[in-house]
């Protein structure tokens, strides 16, 4: 291990693998990832199911596979990857990590890229009411006890939440014997994407019960009951329309939280609607040097949207380490989201660093039919994007080319979604 | 034959075997769950009380007052997270709650309690900014403090086992018969013979009293629910806040930092039938919300980590229950033991102490009693500490609970402690791990893991808490498996 690097990655996830290579790509010298778990990969490695890489490497990989071709990428590389490596702090451009055999690490870097993803929302943070017993999981814990440690968790099972996770996890439970008897979204639309509500659910006969949740669970050991109500628009519990479900396991999936503890420890501002750190187009921080990727800065569906953007990330790293400076009095313009868009990643552009364009992501707030994108620099609609199809549970994106951002006049751009041709689900 | 056994290991039960295990007896303690402090104990508001609010002459009031001095020095002593914090009393303008921190202020200076003051809203604030600045004043008391209840409980039944008490656990006891000269206890472990029995059977005091023929005892619990929040709201205040209580008498909903950087608030009040069914539901938990708001407005509630609900194990009679049985001599009551049961718990181990040296027990000090613990927490090292400490045992490098920084060598120390914690929620009780914004998420599987490797039993047996709450239902392909065969 050397006392600098150029680019240190926190996390060796999609993002970080991604960003690493990149960085490598871009002519970093020396790249250092440190990966919390004994392998590389992420939270991929337990995604045992098939349906990744279909936009980045134009055919369906399963999620180790994914995986597996970007650690390989990795060491062709040169990519140095620290393994079962804890990171405790980020302060500036000094990162103290800890394992079993090197001890505690301090190490420098000219740039960092944090890429420690996100984690799963609680029945704690959802205060799900009832009694405490056992059988009460996260998808993705119960994902990983199932395709990691080889273990059932339940034999009836009811879901809470609409997430791909819990999707893929019905499919998953119930192809090991499992009976998953009802999915249940608070919603009245599913949060995840529409081929898992095809092929995990309806392929299997389980019952989606939108604009429903769990108003009590029952047991005093494990769980033996899950009760079930119907919500109204105030997303309240309507009395009497309750169902019980004899069940033992809850699994919940509702929602993914990134993890940014050592961003708030290093004092990087964060955006409070995607939980991640505000980030340039190149997907800088506020920290000069620091970037950020992937599920840490904001939640995706899609593991090759993330590699496209951790990508950038590490490419505008390597240029950093490399001594690449953007003007710090040159032209910022702030995105602000407008109607129905709930945020968007980048928060602002520097128009300097924005030869090539600037690629936008964003979510809407509702199920949308035949509507358009428009993107306003004051009450001028600069550039607009017809969509037929639009959903909370599906990322968006635009590009934004770099002539138009050149001509925009005010300091603030807004993306809304704004003709009313089409119709907006409540 | 023991010369005393004490039914329940929860805060009181591990306080008097503490208190015992520095004299030459023989003592075990009977645990029903499969850990100790799995009670009441690990689900209050964790506050050591400055004593100003219990009634006047009662015992509540001097064992508070006691308790919280020798809290202060075992804390010291056997390593457990205490930290002196003042309360405030809130008042708002209108004569009920003026009136009420008065008379607080005047029952608080006839308990003994120092340094009470009657604080105006300007004081108030600059002592506490995050006070709701909408107050007219406050009741002001700097004697009280929060504490880690668990490791209280755990500290100092581990320090009586290293002194020689035997703490049995899964001893749920069913019988207790009177001879001549002894009990006979009958548990869901075995029989045991003692010359003492001593009732700290919390929530189901009365129903262990009955089993000597006590019937007048009757156990009204009140179960209170809770919300834990991030750390990142830990430090909205710096205090322990009550409001005034409502007519009816009731504390009303604190605001309080724990000692690990986390901020409670809770609980409310309703009577359940037995210490079991500890459920939340949400009509409470928005209540508490609301009524949070009023003492502090400035909390995020969108950063709730966890909810919970404790027991307040009490009985109809208004103070403490601590005699010795006046129809069955040598069975000793330290029963109804409500808040402030946390705060007086080594007081009350020292009642016990006197009650058995009045009915007789012969007391000698131990030549060599074990009075000092320490635990290793990696988070709270400095980094030359961390390097050490990782050199010694790489264990201690590898962080498995994330949200908490908790590394598989504090889990593996832990296992290997006197009362060896078998279950996912011990380890939590012990380490941390899992008590964080994941709520064990990543590190549930992790230690599930450990815990089996450790005692070196299937993974199929771990449990997440108590006797029935298993986590594996098989391994995969089992089924499918024998089918092929």
């Amino acid at each position: 291990m050397k006392n600098v690097y150029d680019v240190i990655v926190v996390g060796g996830g999609p993002a970080g693998l991604a960003a690493a290579c990149s960085a490598k790509e871009a002519g970093a010298k020396d790249v250092l990832v440190l990966e919390r778990d004994k392998e590389a990969g992420g939270i991929l490695n337990q995604c045992i199911h098939n349906g990744f890489g279909l936009h980045y490497f134009k055919e369906e990989l399963t999620g180790p596979e994914y995986a597996a071709r970007f650690v390989n990428k990795a060491e062709e590389l040169g990519v140095e990857i620290l393994l079962d490596t804890m990171v405790l702090a980020v302060e500036g451009h000094r990162v103290t990590a800890c394992n079993t055999e090197d001890g505690l690490i301090v190490v420098e870097a000219r740039s960092v890229v944090l890429a420690m993803g996100c984690r799963e929302r609680t029945r704690g943070a959802v205060a799900i009411p009832g009694d405490r017993p056992s059988g009460v999981f996260t998808a993705g814990t119960a994902q990983r006890y199932i395709n990691i440690e080889g273990y059932m968790v339940g034999k009836r099972v009811v879901i809470l939440g609409s997430g791909d996770i819990g999707l893929i996890m019905a499919r998953r439970m119930t192809l090991e014997g499992a009976k998953v008897l009802a999915c249940v979204e608070l919603m009245p639309f599913c949060n995840g994407l529409n081929r898992n509500i095809v092929q995990c659910l309806n392929d299997y006969d389980i019952p989606l019960y939108l604009s429903h949740t769990v108003t009590n669970v029952e047991g005093l050991h494990r769980v033996e009951k899950v009760t079930v109500a119907e919500v109204g628009a105030d997303r309240k519990p309507i009395p009497g329309t309750e169902i019980v479900f004899d069940c033992d396991t809850l699994l919940l999936s509702v929602g993914l939280i990134p993890e940014n503890e050592l961003t708030r420890k290093a004092d990087i501002p964060l955006d409070t609607a995607t939980k991640g750190a505000i980030v340039y187009e190149n997907m800088e921080t506020r920290e000069p040097g620091v970037f950020s990727c992937g599920n840490v800065v904001h939640v995706h569906d899609l593991v090759d949207f993330v590699t496209a953007e951790s990508q950038r990330a590490g490419k505008a790293a390597a240029e950093y380490a490399a001594g690449k400076r953007i003007p710090k009095d040159g032209r910022v313009i702030e995105l602000k989201r407008g109607d129905h868009v709930t945020y968007t990643v980048p928060q602002a552009i520097r128009v300097e660093n924005a030869e090539a364009g600037v690629d936008i992501s964003f979510r809407v707030n509702a199920v949308m039919t035949d509507q358009e994108i428009c993107v306003k620099d004051g009450d001028t609609v600069i550039a607009h994007y017809k969509r037929e199809h639009m959903a909370p549970g599906e990322m968006e994106h635009i590009k934004l080319p770099a002539a138009i951002l050149k001509k925009v006049k005010k300091q603030v751009l807004e993306v809304a979604v704004v003709s009313a041709e089409g119709g907006v689900e409540k | 034959m023991y010369d005393v056994l004490i039914v329940g290991c929860g805060i009181v039960g591990a306080a008097t075997a503490y208190q015992l295990s520095r004299y030459n007896l023989s003592v075990c303690v009977c645990e029903r769950y499969n850990d100790v402090a799995n009670g009441c104990t690990k689900a209050n508001t964790a506050i050591l009380h400055a004593g100003f609010d219990c009634p006047i002459g009662s015992m509540e009031a001097r064992l508070n007052l006691r308790g919280i001095q020798l809290a202060k020095e075992i804390c010291e002593k056997l390593d457990v997270e205490r930290i002196e914090m003042p309360t405030f009393i809130i008042a708002y303008d209108n004569e009920h709650d003026l009136n009420y921190i008065q008379e607080l202020y005047k029952r608080g200076v006839a308990n003994g309690v120092e340094g009470l003051r009657i604080v105006d809203r300007e004081e108030a604030l600059s002592l506490e900014p995050g006070l709701n600045p909408d107050i007219k004043a406050a009741l002001y008391a700097p004697g009280s403090g929060i504490i880690n209840p668990w490791e209280y409980c755990i500290a100092m039944a581990e320090t009586a086992v290293r002194n020689g008490v035997e703490v049995k656990l899964d001893s749920e006891v069913t019988a207790i018969e009177k001879k001549e000269d002894h009990f006979v206890v009958t548990t869901k472990s075995g029989i045991y013979e003692s010359r003492y029995v001593i009732n700290a059977g919390g929530g189901w005091s009365a129903q262990v009293y009955e089993m000597v023929g006590g019937h007048e005892l009757h156990q009204t619990n009140f179960a209170g629910q809770y919300f834990v929040l991030d750390k990142n709201q830990g430090n909205k205040v710096h205090s322990v806040i009550f409001p005034c209580p409502d007519e009816h008498g009731f504390k009303g909903i604190c605001v309080t930092p724990t000692v690990h950087g986390n901020l409670l608030v809770g609980p409310d009040c309703y009577e359940v039938s037995d210490g079991d069914h500890v459920g939340t539901d949400p009509l409470t938990l928005e209540n508490l919300k609301t009524e949070a708001y009023k003492s502090v407005p400035d909390i995020d509630f969108r950063e709730i980590i966890h909810e919970y609900a404790g027991v307040r194990p009490n009985t109809q009679i208004p103070d403490f229950v601590i005699e010795e049985s006046p129809e069955c001599p040598h069975f000793i009551n330290l029963a109804g033991i409500k808040s402030p049961g946390l705060s007086s718990a080594p007081a009350i181990a020292e009642e016990a102490e006197k009650l058995l040296r009045k009915c007789g027990l012969e007391l000698e000090m131990k030549e060599k009693f074990i009075d000092t613990r320490k635990r290793i927490q990696f988070r709270y090292l400095d980094d030359d500490a961390k390097k050490k400490l990782i050199a010694e045992n790489p264990l201690y490098g590898r962080i498995i609970c994330r949200c908490e920084t908790v590394t598989e060598g504090e889990i593996v120390e832990a296992i290997h402690r006197p009362i060896i914690p078998r279950t996912v929620d011990a380890i939590k009780r012990r380490c941390n791990a899992g008590m964080g914004r994941c709520q064990g998420g990543f590190c549930g599987p992790r230690v599930h893991e450990i815990l089996a490797r450790e005692l070196g039993v299937d993974e199929k047996d771990i449990l997440m808490d108590e006797q029935g709450t298993f986590i594996i239902t098989s391994a995969i392909k089992e089924g499918h498996n024998e089918e092929c065969i």
